[in-house]
């Protein structure tokens, strides 16, 4: 394997994002240093893979590339979509899968697919309490603590607790469901569509649509700097 | 090929649980809120489960994939991260499922460590993981 310190993808997850200001440090160093054995299996075994006529090169290779493609950009277009189109709305809550294939969005065959929408009444938040099913076709590869057991162990006890440690304070008298993903199973939250967006295209408000937003651990916020940004006319997407 | 063996371990302090079964449970301290971007060896391992669980390859399915990982012990369960058990759990399905062998395994894993110290990176370990 080649050194890959250019093939990490830099933009979709860390721009406009929740995390944005975390004073965290990445968690791991891929690049150099000792190699995790397990970095030494994959190799291995994709070399015998390909050896033995299993999988092609070019095949991981594309599919990689393929994943690259999916990431909470995509998500956001739909949320922008259902905020400005109140019939798609009704349809993507109806029927995810069919919703999101007028946008030539594929999100597969293996698992049902719901829209959960935040009200005035209900704050929605997925978790997947046995692994970590997520909605990898629509948001792409999903954050590591939303596989972390701390997160995956407390959300279904203690919602509000959680969503207090990520910023999001639910008034005593607005109910917080949970939804706990499956294999089988998945979720995406509709965020409300935040007051001062009047007007806005739908790639202005697709710029305000994070991905912890469409987990339901944030709320689609118009800071400063969106709104100028959104006046500049520029969009995640 | 052998009986599968499947041999539930239970999570310690959490009555009939399972590793993987962690609802509910407190026991995981703080929330780590760090990102993390994938390493391309884990893009990798997430390309080669999609592929080989795919129609086109039918290596095995990912309802086998689920059971290895769902075995796993706490120790292992709660030690590694989730890319590596992605990977532990190939490299048990494609030797169960007869398609590479142990030994093919452990001279390429040799190999492969030999390869990445040529490239100044040390591989702490030479025991398959």
């Amino acid at each position: 394997m080649a050194s890959h310190d250019h093939d990490h993808p830099h933009d979709h997850d860390h721009d406009d994002h929740d995390h944005h200001h975390d004073p965290h440090a990445p968690q791991k160093d891929h690049d150099s240093g000792p190699a995790d054995p397990h970095e030494v299996l994959e190799q291995a075994l994709r070399e015998l893979l390909i050896e033995k006529g299993v999988l092609t090169a070019g095949e991981i290779n594309a599919q990689v590339d393929f994943m690259d493609t999916r990431s909470p950009a995509l998500g956001a277009n739909v949320v922008a979509r259902a905020w400005t189109d109140a019939r798609f709305k009704q349809r993507l809550l109806a029927d995810t899968r069919v919703a999101l294939a007028e946008m030539d969005i594929d999100i597969g065959s293996l698992a049902d697919f719901r829209t959960v929408e935040n009200t005035p009444e209900t704050h929605n938040v997925v978790v997947c309490t046995l692994c970590s099913c997520y909605p990898k076709l629509l948001l792409g590869i999903p954050p590591a603590w939303y596989k972390s057991t701390a997160y995956r162990g407390r959300v279904v006890v203690d919602p509000r607790g959680v969503l207090d440690e990520f910023g999001v304070k639910v008034p005593d008298g607005v109910d917080v469901r949970v939804h706990d993903s499956t294999a089988d199973l998945r979720y995406i939250v509709l965020p409300m569509r935040p007051p001062g967006t009047d007007g806005w295209s739908e790639k202005k408000l697709a710029s305000i649509v994070t991905r912890d937003t469409m987990i339901g651990t944030a709320i689609p916020k118009v800071t400063e700097k969106t709104a100028a940004r959104a006046a500049r006319g520029k969009s995640a997407s | 090929m052998s009986e599968p063996k499947r041999k539930t371990r239970l999570r310690k302090g959490a009555g009939g649980r399972a590793a993987h079964d962690v609802g509910g449970l407190l026991d995981f301290g703080p929330i780590d809120r760090a990102e993390h971007d994938p390493a391309l060896w884990e893009k990798r391992v997430d390309a080669m489960l999609i592929l080989l669980v795919g129609p086109k390859k039918g290596a095995f399915k990912i309802d086998a994939m689920r059971r290895v990982i769902e075995d796993y012990g706490q120790q292992e369960y709660d030690a590694t991260t989730y890319y590596q058990k992605w990977v532990r759990a190939i490299r048990n399905l494609l030797i169960e499922q007869e398609v590479i062998t142990r030994d093919e395994l452990d001279k390429k894993f040799a190999i492969v460590a030999t390869e990445f110290e040529g490239r100044g990176r040390s591989v702490p370990s030479k025991v398959i993981p």
